[in-house]
């Protein structure tokens, strides 16, 4: 396999809540808690799990926008912890991030031209009023966008041109690594497509590397070469796509799947659907013992008291599961 | 037999900066009773509105009811007087909101936002009302429902509130429940219970649903009958099995081909719209979908096409429709 790019070990990010400033803190959501991952140079992984599983968390992590409470980050073959604030500035140009959001990550200020020139300037990519210009009329076209696109400001965009912006930008900095937060949930349904194709071209025609956190499974199972399944701040389950989508080993990652409605209402009138009760227990006062036994349809006694060990149960399979 | 609802040229604009929006331009739709109908389509295509248009709650001066009419079990619902309508809101129609947080009273108990209800609609005594209400919320899945009556919102996570939501519209007996995006701010596991409660109530209560959505997957399983709008009109009509065998209009085609799906292989590249979404202001004279469409013929510049019936449950507003009809047959 190609080589690693980034490496998460025993990540761990802990939110103190509650309290005043001369209060101690009340609780802790362990929003993040034990996840570890790798993520070779031209790949795509995908990042799954409800809200609260601290996925987003731990993408923030990776670009250093939370300091992690204990874990290593490696990137490029360095440990990010080790970095002081200026050399951070410098590695973060080859780590870029696609917001959810395009309508309130863009200054609504500023042109798109002034939005593509900032990074330039800040980086000194390019040097000269002139090659800058012609690096955003490029950055412009890369995406889809036309060249008179500089000129105009955000408001006047639709929201799948705005994510295109938002592309570009971070294309600006020339990363190696992007990290996509749920690029196409905010979009319409005929646009997401429109991003999902232009997010592999650019892929494969730069050779990026893809962090790909996102809700919608069959967004992730279609852009994702290997997908990681987590819940409650844990990573319940790692595998390649097709092994995932068609032979999951964790019960969540099971009953996920069969909560994704299909598009077709003959096989919908079939199909059974494992329907998960319960809620999703507060990241404050996480479940003991497996933090999925609570809904588990399969739970046994031994899932309340011990913590299952995410392991690899075939080549390249992970799951943490007593019963898998 | 006569429907439940019935919307005929229903006509609702917007002032706006940028010019007068026809946000619902002329559609006619219907529920008969105990059935659940889904209104499909983008954001901005008017599927809210016309909904709130049902209910009268379009937000005046800016927006306005043009035309048309709305009849609810006979009686046309724009001619009542705002005191009538009141009598309707709640009581015959319920109504659920996608976001559940902002559409409950942060400052009033849960027991409170349900009885005030049943005391004005069911003219209830506050303590039949109150029982009635833990009735209520058990119905729809709330554990321990007497203690959950003093909390507020705030206690309740967003399936829970969803729930309450759910128990709210229900309270009153309606006839027709209109749910606008009910589960779009849930997580999957989250929708799918929400879904499947929707759906069991509503077979075990006889109320017939409204369900407003932009996830063809969720009209898939849980509607009878849909409709497609595109930037204020219908533009494909039929029920669900067929729609979804042989949809009839290119942009309900092109939405059912842009998705990947978890039932299918995974396809090397996906098949989008393209272009952008219309711009409500600026409309083209023709076919509002023409200039994504890639059936367009000189025609759907010139006029837009009328809904018309290609059999008697299958109807598509499309100039091209044959041809779309051969090719994707070929």
């Amino acid at each position: 396999m190609s080589e690693v790019l980034l490496e998460v070990r025993d990540l761990v990010k802990h939110f103190p809540v509650g309290g005043g400033f001369f209060k101690r803190a009340e609780g802790t959501v362990r929003a993040v808690d034990g996840v570890s991952f790798s993520l070779h140079r031209g790949e795509t992984l995908g990042l799954v799990g409800e809200s609260g599983c601290g996925k987003t968390t731990t993408g923030r992590c990776i670009l250093q926008l939370e300091r992690p409470t204990s874990g290593q980050i490696v990137f490029e073959g360095t440990d990010l912890a080790t970095h002081s604030e200026k050399q951070l500035r410098e590695l973060r140009r080859h780590m870029q991030v696609i917001f959810q959001d395009p309508y309130s990550s863009l200054n609504p200020r500023m042109t798109i031209g002034q939005i593509l020139a900032e990074p330039i300037k800040v980086h000194r990519l390019v040097s000269g009023k002139a090659a800058r210009e012609k690096r955003i009329q490029e950055l412009l076209t890369q995406v889809g966008l036309l060249p008179q696109h500089a000129h105009r400001y955000p408001h006047q965009l639709s929201g799948g041109q705005r994510q295109r912006v938002g592309i570009a930008r971070a294309l600006a900095m020339e990363p190696s690594l992007i990290i996509c937060d749920e690029p196409v949930s905010a979009l319409d349904v005929s646009i997401q497509a429109q991003i999902i194709n232009l997010l592999e071209e650019l892929q494969s025609r730069l050779g990026l590397t893809y962090l790909f956190i996102a809700h919608d499974l069959s967004v992730v199972r279609h852009i994702s070469d290997r997908v990681v399944v987590m819940y409650l701040g844990k990573v319940v389950e790692v595998a390649d796509r097709q092994t995932l989508y068609e032979a999951p080993l964790h019960p969540y990652t099971r009953a996920l799947l069969s909560a994704v409605p299909i598009p077709d209402p003959k096989l919908e009138a079939t199909r059974e659907r494992t329907v998960l009760r319960g809620e999703i227990p507060s990241p404050l006062t996480p479940p003991g013992g497996c933090v999925f036994h609570t809904r588990c349809p399969i739970a046994e006694a031994r899932c309340s008291a011990e913590i299952p060990q995410l392991r690899e149960i075939q080549p390249g399979h992970w799951g943490a599961c007593h019963l898998a | 037999m006569a429907a439940l609802l019935e919307v005929k040229n229903l006509r609702t604009t917007f002032q706006t900066s940028g010019g007068v929006v026809r946000a619902v331009d002329g559609v006619s739709w219907d529920i008969q009773e105990g059935e659940t109908v889904a209104l499909v389509g983008e954001s901005g295509c008017g599927k809210s509105v016309s909904a709130l248009s049902v209910m009268r709650l379009v937000s005046e001066p800016a927006g306005r009811i043009e035309s048309g009419e709305i009849l609810y079990k006979g009686r046309d619902l724009l001619r009542l007087s705002e005191e009538e309508m009141r009598g309707v809101r709640g009581r015959e129609i319920g109504m659920i909101f996608q976001e559940p947080m902002t559409s409950l009273n942060p400052v009033l108990s849960i027991g409170r936002q349900l009885t005030e209800g049943l005391e004005i609609h069911m003219k209830m005594s506050p303590h039949d009302a109150q029982t009635r209400a833990v009735e209520l919320l058990a119905m729809v899945g709330i554990p321990d429902p007497a203690r959950r009556l003093a909390q507020y919102p705030h206690h309740f996570s967003g399936g829970m509130r969803q729930r309450m939501m759910i128990a709210m519209a229900l309270a009153c007996n309606p006839s027709l429940i209109l749910a606008d995006e009910p589960t779009t701010a849930l997580d999957v596991t989250i929708q799918a219970q929400i879904l499947e409660l929707m759906r069991d109530l509503a077979q075990r209560l006889g109320v017939a649903m409204l369900i407003i959505t932009h996830n063809l997957g969720v009209v898939a399983r849980y509607a009878d009958r849909v409709n497609v709008m595109y930037a204020g009109r219908i533009i494909e009509q039929a029920s669900a099995a067929e729609l979804y065998a042989n949809p009839r209009h290119p942009y309900t085609l092109g939405l059912l081909r842009s998705v990947p799906r978890l039932d299918e292989p995974r396809r090397a590249r996906l098949a989008p719209i393209e272009g952008q979404p219309p711009d409500l202001t600026r409309l083209p004279p023709g076919c509002a979908f023409s200039p994504r469409c890639s059936f367009k013929v000189e025609r759907c510049a010139e006029a837009a096409p009328p809904l018309i019936a290609i059999d008697a449950a299958h109807r598509s507003a499309c100039w091209e429709c044959e041809r779309l009809v051969k090719e994707v047959a070929a």
